[in-house]
């Protein structure tokens, strides 16, 4: 079966803060979206797989964001928590039309 | 084979000496038994000047816990005096009817405290300087009067004398000949060293002497023989001491000014030894420590029947114990037909040595001002070194180098442990030891009086190089092998302004360093340039982004200040309002003495904030925290200060300041100290006329009991050294390190002495004044910038 995607407009380029996240709510999901300092965006489940952190809180570092509650270390891109803990997040796809940032939710 | 029974009579410093070097070279050949006539275990007489000063406490000068007897397999009967000496029958007697059989016995009686036998010597409020209840005494005395008289300008009166003032006591000394510490100085460092005392706040009544202590049941004052008289209400006699004979006496062993002893430490009774300061060598009897543990040795060889040539007697030095006074003393010092001089007076630096010279050889030197080179001179003179050894070693010394490399192995570190620099570096290197507590606890060395830390330390550093600073080097975190040292010193000389900037130019393994080592540099390059810098939001944890708490479900938690833990009925009903309108989770009393609302969505926390109209409290930052506080004065029937008032200046003044880790503070208006100072990072407790600032104390994870960091008179004064206090631990403790880790680190002594000094405290102040400039109230802060409130605090809904 096909997966289809809808992408969700959440804002401008401009107005996401750089190096920081930003919390936010599609449907029922909350996603967390990161503007890297390298300028590119990031797109991951808000939830550590830890203790469900809020993880647009955490201190960013190159690809990586450090849960704010008990300092997990997680990749943006691929989701997975970095050793020694173990786990992932669910990461989602990003884009940039004219300014404007999309992220691709799957249709359930 | 039965075990033979060695009793000691004393257990004191030089007896429990003895036996500590039995067990060394024979562990099992004996029962030990010792009778102390004190109720504690062997403890550093010494020390007791400390204790008075307050630099350290009673509990922590113990030299022998009660457990090393006990895995010693040494029976020890503290708090029992031995009455008797039965010689013929081998048998000694106790106060508490014991009778005790011996094969060898060692006599350590120490001294006795030799007490003035002037009219009204026994009246109340007179007492020695010896022992743990004299020093208890004071300590108490300290805290119903004010004016104490010490009789005698010796090391001990004078040591006793600064303890009183630290004590908040007013101080006279009084003494016989026409300068201070006539036996250990010559005139010139006599006076300099009055000088010196009397800025620190001592008086002087030199050429005097005490007819009276006059008074009812307690002294009341001192009546001098010309007929002047001064007020006193606590009188100290140091005026020296005399050997403890009278039980060697009674039991008919020779008895001269001390019990004669010889080269083995023999008396003349069979399998009766005397060491200490109890016994007599040669003609002499000692008061320091440094040969008593010499017959310690000899002692422990001849019982042990090991061969050897027995002790030979000892050149004494002495050293005034006296924080910010450096006095050294060694050999004779006073010139005489045949001897020639070298003296260095430097009236700028206020320093001056003396070294005299005999036959072309050192005999003996006094130093003042500066004591650094008292540990080589001594051993120079023991040696009966030459003028141009000394001369040569001199020149290396000028040359910066450090003053142990210049030493010979067999040249001694400790001196009241007899420990040579030799023995140190053999020790750092067969055992390993990597730090000067190892080093005392393998050989002894700064186990004593304490002031040979510095070269142990050295020592450390000549023989263990780049690896004992490899080894104790610890880098901020896994991105960089630096040191927080190195780092700071970096961001300084290369005028590093951003943390970015600092981890491209240092070389950082990772791109944009991690958790540990953003919100590290962010501070330190704020403590730098408390102006320039400006604060990055996103290397701060999200509680001093936020300014809240963050709670475990992700709402947050609200904390407005409430100085001193002092609010009002309008205050606390606009907090009960705003719970309602937000519907807070809990309202709580936190242990820091204000109130918390918790469970605040994030989105809620401007309002909230806009409708309390209250600074926030800081309860999420590395920031000043609470200043908790007692009633005090006003309303408490024990108090002495006003401690509320005292707590709210600290915490205006002090709030929103960034530190290194949070700050908390108490303050109380009387020894009950109940805004608990003793487990604070700054504890001031006011007593009559006085207020004591401890510092480093801790109630958390690792509790720690502050130590006191100074007395002084006024609420200005304490606001000065707090403020000295707190910018020193600013600039140099690492990041995420609290006050408790760094004092112990660096020692409360170093931190007294950076702070009494005038001009690095007025230093501190105005870099403190700097930091405290740029402190805007974050809250409103925030609400004045919609930028902040935008990029911060709103969520993104989409459709
Ligand atoms: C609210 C309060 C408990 C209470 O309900 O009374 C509290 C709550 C927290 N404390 Fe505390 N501490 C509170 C008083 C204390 C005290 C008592 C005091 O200050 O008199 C101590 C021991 C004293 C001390 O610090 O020396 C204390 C020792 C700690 C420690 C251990 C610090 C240490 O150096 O060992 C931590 C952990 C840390 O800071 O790294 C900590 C950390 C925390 C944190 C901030 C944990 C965190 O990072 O989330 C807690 C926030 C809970 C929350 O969800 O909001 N809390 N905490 C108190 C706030 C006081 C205030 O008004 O600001
Ligand atoms: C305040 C102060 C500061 C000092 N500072 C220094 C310094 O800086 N450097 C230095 O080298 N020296 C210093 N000294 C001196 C040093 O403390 C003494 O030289 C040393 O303690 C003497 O050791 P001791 O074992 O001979 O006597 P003590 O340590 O006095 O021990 C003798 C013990 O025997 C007990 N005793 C006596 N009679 C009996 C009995 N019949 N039965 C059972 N027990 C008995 C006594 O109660 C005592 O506990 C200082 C002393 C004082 C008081
Ligand atoms: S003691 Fe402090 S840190 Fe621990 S659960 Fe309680 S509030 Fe939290
Ligand atoms: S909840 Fe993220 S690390 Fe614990």
């Amino acid at each position: 079966m096909e997966q289809t995607v809808r992408k969700v407009f959440i804002g401008n380029y401009q107005d996401l803060p750089v190096s920081l996240g930003k919390a936010v709510v599609v449907e029922d999901k909350e996603i967390a979206v990161f503007r890297l300092s390298n300028g590119n965006v990031k797109a991951i489940e808000n939830k550590c797989p830890h203790r469900g952190g809020v993880l647009s809180e955490g201190m960013v570092s190159g690809e990586h964001v450090f849960c704010p509650l008990h300092d997990w270390k997680i990749n943006v891109s691929d989701g997975l928590v970095q050793a020694p803990d173990e786990g992932c997040v669910q990461t989602y796809k990003t884009s940039i039309e004219d300014n404007q940032v999309y992220v691709e939710i799957p249709e359930k | 084979m039965e075990k033979k029974k060695l009793v000691l009579i004393g257990n004191g410093m030089a007896g429990i000496r003895a036996i500590e070097e039995i067990l060394k070279l024979l562990p099992d050949q004996f029962d030990i038994i010792v009778f102390g006539k004190e109720p504690y275990p062997n403890y550093n007489r010494i020390q007791l000047s400390k204790v008075l000063q307050g630099d350290t406490e009673i509990k922590d000068i113990t030299l022998n816990e009660w457990q090393w007897y006990e895995d010693n397999g040494i029976l020890l009967y503290p708090g029992e005096t031995v009455t008797k000496i039965d010689k013929d029958n081998q048998i000694v007697y106790t106060d508490k009817g014991k009778e005790t059989p011996y094969d060898h016995l060692i006599i350590a009686t120490g001294s006795n405290p030799f007490m003035l036998p002037l009219p009204g010597a026994d009246k109340e409020g007179v007492t020695a300087f010896r022992d743990i209840e004299d020093c208890e005494k004071m300590i108490d005395a300290s805290k119903n009067y004010k004016r104490a008289a010490v009789i005698g300008g010796g090391l001990l009166g004078l040591e006793a004398a600064r303890g009183l003032l630290n004590l908040g006591m007013e101080v006279d000394v009084i003494h016989l000949a026409d300068y201070l510490m006539e036996r250990q100085l010559d005139r010139p460092a006599g006076e300099l060293l009055q000088k010196e005392l009397e800025s620190q706040g001592m008086n002087f009544y030199l050429e005097k002497q005490t007819a009276e202590i006059t008074g009812k049941k307690r002294v009341t004052g001192l009546k001098f023989k010309d007929g002047g008289a001064i007020p006193a209400d606590l009188v100290v006699m140091a005026v020296g001491i005399k050997p403890n004979v009278a039980l060697a006496q009674e039991t008919g062993i020779e008895v001269n000014r001390g019990i004669v002893v010889s080269d083995h430490m023999e008396t003349n009774v069979p399998n009766i030894y005397a060491v200490g300061e109890c016994a007599e060598h040669n003609g002499m009897v000692y008061g320091l420590v440094a040969p008593l543990y010499e017959q310690g040795q000899a002692l422990a060889k001849h019982i042990c029947g090991m061969n050897h040539q027995g002790y030979k007697g000892s050149v004494l030095s002495t050293q005034l114990k006296v924080s910010g006074v450096d006095v050294f003393s060694t050999g004779l010092i006073n010139e005489t037909a045949e001897t020639k001089s070298i003296k260095v007076f430097d009236e700028w630096q206020n320093t001056y040595k003396k070294i005299l010279v005999k036959d072309n050889k050192l005999t003996g030197a006094v130093l003042f001002g500066n004591t650094k080179e008292g540990t080589k001179l001594k051993s120079l003179i023991t040696k009966g070194a030459n003028v141009e050894e000394y001369l040569e070693s001199q020149q290396g010394a000028d040359d910066g180098e450090s003053i142990v490399a210049s030493m010979s192995d067999d040249e001694i570190i400790c001196g009241c442990n007899g420990v040579s620099k030799g023995a140190i570096v053999d020790a750092i290197k067969v055992d390993g030891l990597s730090s000067v507590e190892e080093v005392k606890g393998a050989t002894n060395a700064s186990r004593s009086c304490g002031t040979c830390k510095n070269l142990v330390s050295e020592l450390l550093t000549e023989t263990l190089g780049d690896e004992y600073e490899a080894d104790t080097k610890e880098s901020i975190c896994a991105c960089t092998d630096l040191t927080r040292d190195e780092v700071v010193a970096e961001i300084k000389e290369k005028g590093l302004t951003h943390t970015k900037e600092v981890m491209n130019v240092l070389e950082w393994k990772t791109e944009e360093g991690c958790s540990k080592c953003k919100p590290a540099l962010n501070y330190y390059l704020g403590m730098i340039y408390p102006k320039e810098h400006e604060d990055e939001r996103e290397s701060r944890f999200v509680n001093e982004r936020l300014h809240a708490n963050i709670q475990k479900d992700g709402t947050y938690s609200v904390v407005p200040r409430m100085y001193g833990g002092v609010t009002n009925a309008e205050d606390l009903r606009t907090i009960a309002d705003v719970a309602e309108k937000y519907d807070v989770g809990m309202i709580k009393l936190t242990g820091g003495q204000r109130i918390d609302l918790l469970g605040v969505k994030k989105e809620d926390l401007p309002n909230v904030w806009k409708d309390l109209g209250m600074p926030s409290g800081y309860a999420y930052g590395k920031s000043v925290r609470t200043v908790k506080t007692c009633v005090g004065a006003e309303f408490c029937r024990f108090g002495t200060q006003d401690s509320t008032g005292m707590g709210i200046q600290l915490e205006k003044k002090f709030e929103g300041l960034n530190t290194p880790h949070k700050v908390k503070m108490g303050v109380s208006a009387c020894p009950r100290n109940c805004a608990e100072g003793g487990i604070k990072d700054v504890g001031v407790v006011g007593l009559d006329g006085v207020w004591e600032v401890y510092v480093g104390g801790n109630g958390g994870t690792e509790l720690r009991k502050a130590e006191l960091l100074v007395k002084v008179k006024s609420q200005e004064e304490v606001l000065e050294y707090t403020a000295a206090f707190l910018q020193y631990y600013r600039e140099n403790a690492s990041y995420l390190e609290r006050t408790s880790h760094y004092v112990e680190r660096v020692g409360i002594e170093h931190i007294q002495e950076v702070v009494n000094d005038e001009k690095l405290r007025k230093e501190l102040n105005e870099r403190m004044d700097e930091a405290l400039g740029i402190y805007k109230e974050p809250w409103s802060e925030v609400l004045e910038s919609e930028t902040t409130l935008k990029d911060l605090y709103e969520k993104v809904a989409t459709k």
